[in-house]
């Protein structure tokens, strides 16, 4: 059995978990829980391999000074890397605790039996506890290969329906998220921002604000601002008027020609792609193969689009004895922890950052900024805890956002309706902008802004496997041959980093839309024509999966009303998925959702609920993408600042979802959180063209979008 | 500062605060009640939802001086983990929450909505539900768990 390369920073047993004295056991994990449930699924894994009850177990997640690092929960990886480690420390305790036993009760290990984690025996009376054995006692040894897991045909958990832990506190109100802790002789503060990129603080009299009521501190670093007060609504009112009173000056004002535009015409550097991976090697041009009878090209498009966290980014913080203490929503304690010590200028052991839930982030949004800023203002009043929420307006403005992308796609068919050739260019700002430590740089958004301000470093073209902007820019389809290229571009005008799935939304979008546009032009059936370019047999049962459970083909459809089918491997090679979506378009252009079919294959499934809330979550956000959102901007800023003027998808216009999930249990679990981006948005736009024959190329498909190329004919 | 006399989850309060306070504040802040989420402050999102005379209002925004004499249910007033009001049983059930945030305004707003219409259809759930916003895209268990409720109150 390989070890899970979780070990290799942290091969300590007793890293992994805990056996209490009292019969409650603790796994700890370097991941943080981000509503993605990975604590249900981590605690069934334990409960599973050591054989107790689910109830005993507890999940410690991210925190600098008691978990493994294991570096950012993200890109769907937690279940395979820390879920994998979780499952071999889990078999290896047993392992140990089982010799114990069976010195103790005089029995050999085969014929011990555990229930609960009470030991017996077949030819003894006798029982013994693991907490009698290893009640608060240190393991003290490493994961070694020694211990083999269960074999699915013995799993009394594992794939079973059972209730997400923790979930009462949530339909209760009594789980505390970071926005809702309280420390003795806690305070409230906010922040005020430049009104746009790249503005500085000219001017300031904070006299008016420091005499209203309630106001402790204004912090002043530059042009980063931030006021401290008694209560919060305090510090929402002294904000306000010192955003009022601030007199910003006008530099470097956004490009601001067409974004698409400064996508090709900037500066850029480019790699072909060669199974997923960038190479350093020289961009050829696309072919037409001698034997294609057609040859077709489009250009895909998506705007620069937001997380949106509906709780705002938030932390509390507090200087004590040289020390700093940070609660935040950050999925990245560790390197978030480096990046902090960084700007701080202080030693990071004197730094604990310690996670604690915030609303969902899907990505890297504000969570890590606002620590800082957290800090910057608890900095100013030592040893009072402080805690900081950003507004709506903050959020919306500063986040980093997932990056405007263009794909233009070409491919030529013979003339038996087979794909010969594809060529595939993705145009890009970076996905990744999270912090760590970038010596003189820094990402986190407040050091851009202090008397002594750090730059954000210039981002490195990532050359990892199917990362970032490449990210499923390879269909997993099989062509005779392809050309895939992705272009990194420079100097674009907003600040980007990971939103769920990355490249591979749009990538997908581009690629599932341009396969129903291929299939069109043969004359082919969308699913016909996938399955005939597709040999990997797991992709070919999720996609007629799909298609079955639709009743593909066999349904009428009424005038206006349009079935789309697309699917995706994401990464290509984790989660497969496929999404068909019924939806109509009435005579003014609006489009309704109806419903959508999704089929998956996650490997083995081990909280099948948890996996289904996932996936169908996937679809619903992709959704609200692909029909609606768009991040505004002009010379001035970001126009987007509230949920009026960056509207997301709402009740009314959410469809009504089935899943179908294909279980694997001789396979790894595959993450699954991201799966369901890309074939939603592609289904999406087959719909809407086999309701009306017109294909969008440009997202969000909108009712503009859909009377501007009905206007194109 | 001035005093304001609130009736939160049947019990009075007498507190010592400016009257323009918006209500969530007060909940929140002076009596504890952490339920209600701050998610925008601009009546947009739906998280800070609180029963008003038993209609569902945003409490983000509108001065507390505007909810005296009127009775106020939080998410805490309506059931707990050791008593489980029929509709978090039934979001339990369906598994309606992933991050959470949105779910103590989304149970306010569907209580409203139950005690209105015992017996909704998709579509009126949709409906009253139009003002909560869920980035988790949890919405179509959201709706599960409010037809299951509704069921169960029929009985
Ligand atoms: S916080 Fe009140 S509606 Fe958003
Ligand atoms: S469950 Fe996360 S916002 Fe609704």
């Amino acid at each position: 059995m390989t070890l899970s390369s979780s070990f290799s920073n942290n091969p300590d047993l007793d890293s992994w978990l805990h056996i209490h004295a009292d019969g409650r056991v603790t796994v700890y994990t370097g991941k943080v829980e981000i509503g993605q449930k990975l604590t249900t699924a981590f605690a069934v894994i334990a409960a599973e391999e050591l054989d107790v009850d689910l109830d005993r177990i507890t999940v410690q997640t991210a925190d600098t000074a008691l978990s493994p690092a294991e570096g950012y929960t993200s890109g769907s990886m937690s279940m395979e890397n820390s879920g994998t480690a979780i499952r071999q420390a889990t078999a290896e305790a047993r392992r140990v605790l089982l010799e114990l036993a069976s010195e103790k009760l005089g029995e050999p290990v085969e014929t011990l039996t555990v229930t609960d984690g009470d030991v017996g025996g077949e030819h003894t009376n006798q029982h013994v506890s693991y907490w009698d054995l290893m009640g608060d006692k240190q393991f003290d040894r490493e994961v070694t290969d020694g211990a083999t897991p269960k074999n699915p045909d013995q799993y009394r958990l594992i794939g079973n329906p059972i209730s997400a832990k923790g979930i009462d506190g949530l339909v209760t109100g009594a789980m505390a998220f970071v926005h809702d802790m309280e420390l003795p002789g806690m305070v409230h503060a906010r922040v005020v921002r430049p009104p746009r990129y790249h503005a500085g603080l000219k001017e300031l009299d904070e006299a008016p604000v420091r005499a209203m009521a309630g106001v402790i501190e204004v912090v002043r670093d530059g042009s980063f601002l931030a006021v401290i007060c008694e209560r919060e609504e305090q510090a929402v009112w002294a904000a306000a008027k010192l955003a009022g009173l601030a007199v910003w000056d006008d530099k470097n004002a956004l490009p601001s020609a067409d974004i698409f535009e400064q996508l090709k015409n900037n500066p850029r550097e480019s790699f072909p792609l060669a199974d997923g991976v960038p190479q350093d090697i020289p961009v050829q041009s696309p072919e037409t193969p001698a034997k294609a009878a057609a040859t077709l090209s489009s250009t895909y498009q998506r705007p620069y689009i937001m997380h949106g966290s509906i709780g705002p980014s938030a932390a509390l913080a507090c200087f004590k004895d040289q020390g700093l203490e940070v609660w935040c929503h950050s999925q990245g304690v560790f390197p978030l922890r480096q990046a902090m010590a960084g700007v701080l200028a202080m030693p990071e052991e004197s730094i604990r950052v310690s996670h604690v839930p915030g609303a969902g982030c899907y990505g890297h949004n504000g969570a890590d900024d606002v620590a800082l800023d957290a800090a910057l203002a608890a900095r100013a009043i030592p040893g009072r805890p402080v805690l900081l929420k950003w507004e709506r307006a903050d959020e919306h403005g500063w986040e980093p956002y997932g990056p405007a992308m263009q794909m233009d796609v070409q491919a030529s068919l013979d003339d038996e309706g087979r794909i010969l050739y594809w060529s595939h260019e993705t145009y890009s700002d970076s996905h990744m902008g999270r912090p760590a430590d970038h010596g003189e740089h820094s990402r986190l958004l407040a050091s851009w802004h202090l008397e002594n301000p750090r730059t954000p470093p210039i981002p490195q073209p990532n050359m990892g496997f199917q990362s970032g902007i490449h990210r499923n820019a390879d269909p997993i389809y099989d062509f005779p041959d392809r050309r895939i290229v992705k272009h990194m571009v420079r100097e674009l005008p907003l600040r980007t980093s990971s939103l769920r799935s990355l490249g591979a939304y749009a990538n997908v979008f581009a690629i599932e839309s341009f396969m129903d546009e291929l299939a069109h032009e043969s004359g082919a059936d969308p699913l016909e024509f996938r399955l005939k370019h597709l040999t990997d047999e797991r992709a070919r049962v999720v996609l007629e999966a799909a298609a079955t459970h639709a009743a593909w083909g066999a349904v009428d459809r009424e005038d206006g009303h349009g079935r789309g089918i697309a699917m995706a491997r994401y990464k290509n090679q984790k989660c497969f998925a496929a999404v068909v979506m019924d939806l109509s378009v009435d005579d003014f252009g609006a489009i309704t959702l109806h419903h959508a079919v999704i089929a998956a294959d996650a490997g083995q499934v081990v909280d099948p609920e948890g996996l289904r809330n996932q996936l169908e979550g996937g679809l619903i956000q992709s959704a609200s993408w692909t029909l609606k959102e768009k991040v505004d901007f002009d010379g001035g800023g970001v126009l987007s600042r509230d949920w009026e003027s960056y509207p997301i998808l709402t009740f009314p216009e959410v469809p009504t979802i089935e899943t179908v999930l294909i279980d694997h249990p001789d396979q790894p679990f595959l993450g699954a959180g991201e799966a369901t981006q890309g074939p939603t948005a592609a289904a999406i736009g087959n719909a809407i063209f086999d309701a009306i024959g017109l294909r969008l190329r440009r997202l969000p498909l909108t009712q503009d979008r859909v009377r501007e190329a009905a206007a194109e004919g | 500062m001035s005093k304001v006399s609130l009736n939160v989850n049947g019990h009075e309060h007498h507190l010592d605060v400016d009257e323009k306070t918006p209500l969530i504040y007060v909940l929140r802040n002076d009596l504890g009640l952490k339920g209600p989420k701050l998610g925008c402050g601009l009546e947009q999102c739906g998280a800070c939802m609180v029963l008003v005379d038993g209609k569902s209002e945003f409490s983000c925004s509108t001065p507390v001086a505007a909810f005296e004499n009127r009775a106020i249910t939080t998410i805490e007033g309506i059931g707990t983990a050791e008593n489980l009001h029929v509709l978090q049983q039934a979001f339990v059930t369906e598994r309606a929450a992933q991050c959470g945030y949105c779910i103590p305004g989304m149970i306010v707003a569907a209580k409203a909505l139950l005690d209105a219409n015992p017996d909704p259809n998709e579509e009126e759930i949709c409906e009253a539900l139009s003002d909560n916003l869920c980035r988790c895209g949890t919405h179509a268990r959201i709706i599960k768990a409010v037809l299951r409720a509704a069921q169960e109150i029929r009985g």
